[in-house]
């Protein structure tokens, strides 16, 4: 009985240097969940950001077939218009309007531009019932936490009389209680014949709800499942399965003494401040070890290591860093520094970088009396400092003098990198070292990390590609809602290991 | 299943590296704008000096100009370091007009003795032009109000406490001569003057105009070891490069952009030398001048500010305290601001409840026209500088012409426009 929706074709889709995804393909029923599953960076989002023309036709290859018509979208405007409707990650609602007016945002109940404000509340009302959701339609969107806000992002939809609704892990930033309504939601609006893909990697979220399973990897389609075969096992083994070559530079590990210990360290949100992103975190690290922290996104890594890193992250931090068996005072950026821990950012544009500035001034930031006498800066030895690391890091420019803002991605991160390293510290943080650079480059930041690890710094790399854990660190943390939950020798690790730590998210694993 | 084979993600090789030549083309193209600048003044000195029939270069208001835009640029050199941060200051015309306020109760009506001492007096107004930096900077640096409001507030407040002081409408004055010398003094001339060409007398017993030209000496001395120091200075830090194998601009470039510069300050020092030497707020702003550049060029605070302004949240998280760094900025700009408004009033010889009105906008156009970014950290000392004299010279020029002052106005508006579009312009090329 069950007839085709939405087929997907063969769509492949390239950004400058790199293939996001890969003649993929997806088919889905009317009435049904499908959820979609894949690693960060898999291409589920980009997937969806070509169905619903975020990326407009033309700009990919393959074809859209929704309702048996061949559709070419050229913007959101578009697919809208035919109901498909997609909630991002990040919600796209305005702080500081009421849900009223967020939901007929650009599609107001007037009268020659003129609001009826009486109309719009009481569709609004009507809407926010469906889903659910008990507020006034005055309320400020600013006033409701996440999980109400989200179904604010679902009422919105079935204003637009949605057929195809996608969400884009709508639960990522939901607490328990939240998602499971949300959920329950889903599975109403499947009786009513509302079809929708679910973006998610909880899978016990997807075998609660899901009719069928698409498993993207590296931008191509692995398999699709129906209900009957959905497991962990099989999920986990298609998400992760790839083979792994010699991506990674060979090391003899030499492990020294303790340099850094982190005991009980909790950080509340910097806004939130009921809620605790970082709850009683105990790690270590030595002399010339190299340390993953895996975990997806939202685990809190990033704001770990940033709140680690002079309180660059969170309020009423509490625990205690020992350096050597010391402890050390690490309240301020400058302080961290100064005993010797450097934090290399994961958005090294707003965080790392001046991208107006060139490669030179960009590396001497972070260590500038390093370069001057009396503060004042020795402009040659600068050049020769900035040119050495260049040579060392080997940074790809036609001078020092050329702009960060002109780099490519594995470029900006050798300076940042270089940054650090003129710094000179002991314990390296390294946040997602290579996001969004090329498989070349890549090697080459695992050659540096791993002469570093040679050299003696005690280094911390968190990264979401669990492959790469697994192929540069000598001791692998897990982590996920703000907690360690395994902590692994990366010679006995495996991704399966480490997503059954992350899934089943309870206690200390092996 | 896909039979495509796996994607090969493109290396990252090479994609980085410029040609030889098109390195010498944007060397050129960065030092256009520098070099424009300059020219751009040049031309507008020229074609006043054209349409005013000789007069914008006669000695006499050539120390009129200097003493009429000092001020301008003394602030602009703060003002740039605001605006380099990312910020703004509206309130240094406020400030300024407040400080001459002060200056002239201290030393005309008040009873306070020794504290009545012009110098005494400067100083602390300088003191409190720095605590009124810190005032508003306070705001801005530890509770991240955004600075247009504050300085917005402190433009209300000072001129408001500015009138108030001066007791409504009126003006107080005369100013001491020493302190007046501040603006209107020249520098001594300890070496003697030259006479170059001995007076004629005529029959009728009068000098034949033009002749017996003198030429005060001392200016004439300090001009020389100025030029000469900035040549020298110029050609050591070229050969250090060379001297570590670095490129540098090409010679002849070099060499012709110190012909001009040192040609053009050495016809102007003529000209000083002529009339009665140099000013002394010519000398105040030359010392000023040559600290702003070394700060923002050699220091590690002036490299902490362009980056702080270039990216904030990246300067913090290398370790550089970006408050307390913005908070000196405003410092700075508040002893600045007191300046101004000292040699405002010293220029006066009174202080008035209108001194340095709107004064702040001159400032900041300067700052713009001199190619600074409104979104922070770009921006050069010389350019501010130089953005500055072109403003002046325009004043000067179009009230000597008798161009009415709405009309200047629009004139001096369109060339604000007009430059930030060619940078703007440039930018987007480049």
């Amino acid at each position: 009985m069950a007839s085709t929706i939405l087929e997907m074709r063969d769509i492949t889709k390239t950004f400058p240097g790199v293939k996001a995804l890969s003649n993929v393909n997806l088919s889905v029923e009317e009435g049904e969940i499908h959820a979609v599953v894949g690693e960060n960076g898999a291409g589920k989002s980009t997937l969806m950001k070509v169905l619903s023309g975020v990326y407009p036709s033309g700009t990919y290859d393959g074809e859209i077939i929704y309702r048996g018509d061949e559709c070419h979208f050229k913007g959101i405007h578009d697919s809208e218009r035919r109901g498909i409707v997609i909630i991002h990650q990040e919600l796209a609602l305005v702080p500081m309007l009421s849900i009223a007016e967020n939901i007929f945002l650009g599609n107001e109940h007037a009268r020659y531009g003129v609001i009826d404000w009486n109309a719009n509340e009481t569709r609004t009302s009507a809407l926010l019932k469906k889903v659910g959701l008990k507020e006034d339609p005055k309320t400020l969107i600013t006033n409701i936490g996440v999980g109400k806000q989200q179904l604010v992002e679902i009422a919105k939809a079935l204003s637009k009389e949605v057929q195809l609704l996608i969400l884009d892990e709508p639960t990522a930033s939901l607490s328990e209680k939240d998602s499971q309504a949300l959920l329950d939601l889903l599975l109403e609006f499947k009786r009513q014949g509302i079809t929708s893909i679910l973006i998610s990697h909880k899978l016990n979220e997807i075998n609660r709800v899901a009719d069928k399973v698409t498993i993207i990897r590296d931008g191509r389609t692995i398999e699709t499942l129906p209900k009957k075969d959905i497991s962990e096992d099989r999920i986990i083994t298609s998400m992760v399965g790839r083979s792994l070559d010699d991506r990674y530079p060979s090391r003899e590990p030499e492990i020294g003494e303790i340099v850094l210990q982190v005991r009980n360290w909790s950080v509340y949100h910097p806004i939130h401040a009921e809620r605790q992103v970082i709850k009683g975190i105990d790690i270590d690290v030595r002399k010339g070890e190299v340390v993953g922290i895996a975990g997806l996104m939202g685990a809190g890594r990033t704001e770990f290591a940033m709140s680690l890193f002079g309180r660059s992250y969170g309020r009423r931090i509490t625990g205690e860093v020992l350096l050597k068996g010391k402890p050390i005072d690490v309240s301020s950026v400058s302080k961290a520094v100064e005993h010797g821990i450097a934090y290399v950012t994961e958005d090294r544009k707003t965080y790392g970088l001046n991208l107006i500035d060139h490669i030179k001034h960009n590396i001497t930031l972070a260590n500038l009396p390093g370069v001057s006498r009396h503060s004042v800066i020795d402009d040659m030895r600068e050049l020769a400092v900035a040119n050495d690391y260049k040579a060392k890091t080997n940074i790809r420019s036609s001078s020092v003098y050329q702009m960060t803002g002109n780099l490519s991605g594995g470029n900006q991160q050798k300076v940042v990198l270089s940054k650090w390293l003129f710094a000179n510290p002991e314990v390296l943080i390294l946040d997602e070292p290579t996001r969004g650079i090329d498989v070349g480059a890549k090697y080459e930041i695992y050659t540096i990390i791993a002469r570093l690890a040679s050299e003696g710094k005690a280094i911390i790399v968190i990264s979401s590609e669990m492959p790469e854990l697994l192929g540069i660190t000598d001791r692998i943390y897990v982590m996920n809602e703000g907690r360690i939950v395994g902590e692994m020798a990366a010679s006995d690790a495996s991704q399966e290991k480490i997503m059954r730590a992350i899934v089943r998210g309870e206690g200390k694993a092996s | 299943m896909s039979t495509e084979s796996a994607p090969v993600p493109k290396s990252g090789v090479a994609e980085d590296v410029q040609q030889g030549p098109r390195v010498a083309v944007s060397a050129l193209v960065t030092n256009l704008r520098e070099y424009g600048l300059i020219l751009a003044l040049i031309a507008i000195m020229v074609f006043f000096q054209y349409t005013t029939s000789g007069t914008l270069f006669k000695p006499v208001n050539l120390s009129n100009l200097v003493q009429q835009n000092s001020f301008i640029i003394v602030m602009a050199l703060g003002m740039l370091l605001v605006i380099v941060s990312g910020h703004i200051d509206l309130s240094v015309g406020s400030v300024a007009g407040f400080i001459g306020a002060l200056a002239a109760m201290m030393m005309v009506i008040w009873p306070l003795g020794p504290f009545s001492n012009p110098l005494v007096v400067s100083i602390i107004c300088l003191i409190i032009g720095g605590a009124i930096g810190a005032g508003q900077g306070y705001w801005i640096a530890y509770h991240r109000i955004p600075s247009f409001i504050v300085t917005l507030a402190g433009m209300l407040i000072f001129r408001g406490i500015c009138q108030a002081l001066l007791g409504g409408g009126s003006s107080v004055g005369p100013l001491p001569a020493g302190f007046k010398a501040l603006s209107s003094g020249f520098i001594p001339d300890v070496i003697g003057s030259l006479t170059l060409i001995p007076p004629v007398v005529n029959a009728a017993g009068k000098t034949i105009v033009g002749s017996g030209l003198t030429l005060h000496m001392t200016t004439i001395v300090i001009g020389l070891v100025a030029v000469l120091a900035y040549a020298y200075f110029g050609l050591r830090a070229r050969r250090s490069r060379e001297r570590h194998g670095y490129e540098a601009e090409p010679f002849t470039l070099f060499v012709v952009k110190t012909l001009v510069t040192s040609a053009l300050a050495l016809f102007l020092v003529y000209q000083f030398a002529t009339y009665r030497g140099l000013p002394i707020v010519l000398v105040v702003m030359g010392v000023l001048i040559a600290l702003f550049v070394f700060v923002t060029k050699r220091m590690t605070v002036g490299r902490r500010i362009y980056a702080m302004g270039g990216n904030a949240k990246a300067a913090q998280l290398s370790g550089i305290k970006t408050e307390r760094l913005t908070l000196m900025v405003f410092i700075n700009m508040g002893v600045l601001s007191a300046l101004g408004g000292l040699i405002i009033a010293a220029r006066l010889g009174q202080a008035v409840p209108a001194a340095g009105l709107g004064s702040e906008l001159d400032v900041i156009a300067a700052v713009f026209i001199g190619g600074a970014s409104a979104m922070g950290g770009v921006g050069q000392v010389i350019g501010a500088v130089v953005g500055g004299f072109i403003m002046g010279v325009m004043n000067n020029g179009m009230s000597i012409m008798g161009v009415n002052v709405d009309w200047q106005q629009v004139v001096k508006g369109l060339v604000l426009l007009g430059a930030v579009v060619f940078d703007v312009y440039n930018k987007n090329k480049a």
